[in-house]
């Protein structure tokens, strides 16, 4: 059994989403059989192989560091929930 | 006047090129055939003030010379497009605005399509059966209680229904192919790099990939042609000069040497798709071609490594979504932390949840390596696998799906075996590779079914051409009743 309840609480909290309590034990045989099925690459003995590092068949490109996309503030800000004029509103963090 | 619902894409830019119908006309046609439509739950969002004023815009000044002359075009909702609603099939997405336009949707307004709406899909592209979607699942037009396929559903569905006449969708582990064989349509992957990823949501960026759903294969090089191009904008995008698909295509395909890889005949396999395979290669024999059985070793390896690659990244480019920049927000929480969590406890649906849990697992301390580096050293394995074939064959020739579509509902209670849909389709996408599905029969239900080509890397031309052949062999062909009018 790769997962158990604990563990899918404790990786809720590290992907910050919260879960309701009655829908734990279904996600929690979900995430085992998923993980029990991946398992099957241990199978595998890779210790010899190379970890691919991109699939991009290219090397990335270097470009002039200067700003092209300036003067847009109205733009992001538009979507944002909870705005003023030049930030983004967020819960209180400090108390 | 032509029925434009039994005609290709290609048929309809003559006809507009001829002067026999104008753009407006066609949106016209479009408008009423998804407004008849609304049953099986295709568009998100429609945007038809904005498409009538396009087309009247076109009718004016008549440039003839692009490739899509004023032609109305739907795309899946995973296109930022600027001012339409973009929402990825998510409740987190409900109300984004983009005010930018992705890179493969500006290629098809620069060749003079206009916006017809945005399509159905998974949440985020997660799912293969379009029974993900925040906005409800899509109906096939196949048969009412099939799904259309997924991620891509909507546009498979819309295409079959002739609600547009062409679309585009997105493939990260199958998405474009296994809704285009579920509902007797053409849906291309292209090579990693050859459309940009620019303005689409994303999911796990190292498989996406944009492509063409059309109702031919013409069509298909025609769209392909259209969309893909050279972006700075997105660094895996390959540089090099856009090819003529549309006008290269060709049946010649006399010498080529096709190959068939035994790690496809899988256990429990449907009669009808091993004989559409057969038929598939008797035609391919009879056409001048090379059939050599080749092996692809590390195929029943290609599904778990997805599913540890994909939900990685995807844990990684979904933690953008937070309530704060844009996006829905959640009004509980005592502070930001609490905010952040009940926003995407509230936004994200079960499926997405699923998979971001399971890629922060597997990129989590102490499982880092046991998983994701694992996945990364397998997906080379199977990369090398193709590479090793492509220096004996061509092309590579296998059924798209295990099955013809299935009922909905039939599998949402078993994730994994959903995930086996994509057993055929999910290898193409680790290795980065083209792969086209094509429509090539039918089951003893009526339910299509399609054969996948796949070729080397930026080998679409020739990939084309073999479909092109064998499509003009098979003479598929579907006569829907519109039952849902």
């Amino acid at each position: 059994m790769p997962i158990d309840k604990n563990q899918v609480k404790k990786v809720a909290k590290l992907s910050r989403i919260s879960l309701e309590d009655n829908k734990i034990d279904s996600l929690s045989k979900d995430l085992d059989s998923i993980l029990t099925f991946v398992e099957k690459l241990n199978e595998l003995d890779t210790k010899e192989i190379k970890t691919l590092k991109s699939i991009a068949d290219k090397t990335l490109e270097a470009r002039n560091d200067i700003v092209d996309d300036g003067k847009i503030k109205d733009d992001i800000l538009k979507n944002s929930p909870e705005k003023n004029e030049d930030f983004f509103i967020v819960p209180k963090v400090i108390e | 006047m032509v029925d434009l619902n039994n005609i290709s894409l290609t048929e309809i830019v003559k006809l507009v090129k001829l002067k026999k119908v104008s753009s407006l006309e066609l949106t016209n046609h479009y408008i009423k055939n998804i407004e008849k439509g609304k049953k099986l739950n295709c568009f998100i969002t429609t945007c038809f003030d904005e498409t009538i004023k396009k087309s009247k815009t076109f009718d004016a000044k008549k440039n003839y010379d692009s490739l899509l002359p004023g032609i109305p075009i739907a795309v899946k909702d995973l296109f930022c497009t600027k001012d339409v609603k973009t929402t990825a099939g998510s409740k987190i997405l409900e109300n984004f605005v983009p005010t930018y336009e992705s890179t493969v949707t500006s290629n098809l307004w620069k060749e003079g399509a206009v916006l017809l709406g945005k399509l159905n899909c998974d949440e985020f592209a997660m799912g293969s059966s379009n029974e993900t979607s925040f906005f409800g699942n899509v109906i096939n037009p196949i048969e009412k209680d099939l799904v259309p396929g997924g991620s891509s559903g909507g546009s498979s569905s819309a295409l079959a229904a002739s609600f547009t006449p062409a679309t585009i969708g997105t493939d990260t582990g199958g998405s474009i192919r296994q809704p285009a064989s579920f509902t007797g349509t053409v849906g291309l992957k292209p090579t990693y790099g050859l459309c940009s990823r620019w303005g689409i949501v994303a999911f796990a960026s190292s498989l996406d990939q944009a492509g063409p759903m059309t109702k031919n294969v013409e069509d298909c090089a025609l769209m392909l042609e259209a969309i893909s191009s050279y972006d700075k904008k997105d660094s895996t995008s390959i540089n090099k000069k856009k090819e003529n698909y549309s006008k290269n295509l060709n049946k010649n395909i006399k010498g080529m040497k096709i190959g068939i890889p035994k790690e496809y005949r899988v256990d429990n396999m449907p009669k009808e798709i091993e004989q559409l395979w057969s038929k598939g290669i008797d035609i391919l024999k009879k056409s001048g071609v090379k059939i050599i059985d080749i092996s692809l070793p590390h195929t029943k390896y290609a599904l778990p490594t997805y599913y540890i690659v994909a939900p990685a990244e995807a844990s990684s480019n979904l933690a953008r979504y937070d309530g704060v920049k844009f996006g829905y927000r959640s009004n509980k929480g005592k502070n930001l932390i609490e905010m952040y969590e009940n926003t995407r406890g509230e936004g994200f649906g079960d499926e997405v949840k699923r998979r971001v849990l399971i890629g922060t697992y597997v990129l989590s301390s102490g499982y880092y390596d046991a998983y994701y580096l694992k996945a990364q050293k397998v997906r080379k394995l199977i990369k090398k696998d193709f590479d090793n074939s492509f220096k004996k064959v061509d092309a590579i020739l296998t059924p798209s799906t295990p099955s013809s579509a299935f009922k909905i509902g039939e599998k949402t209670s078993d994730p994994i075996s959903m995930y086996l849909n994509d057993i055929f389709t999910v290898p193409v996408n680790l290795a980065g590779l083209p792969a086209i599905s094509l429509p090539a029969g039918q089951d003893s239900k009526g339910r299509p079914l399609g054969l996948q080509l796949i070729s080397n890397s930026l080998d679409e031309q020739r990939m084309l051409n073999i479909a092109f052949a064998i499509e003009s062999e098979i003479k598929f062909k579907q006569n829907l009743n519109r039952w849902w009018e």
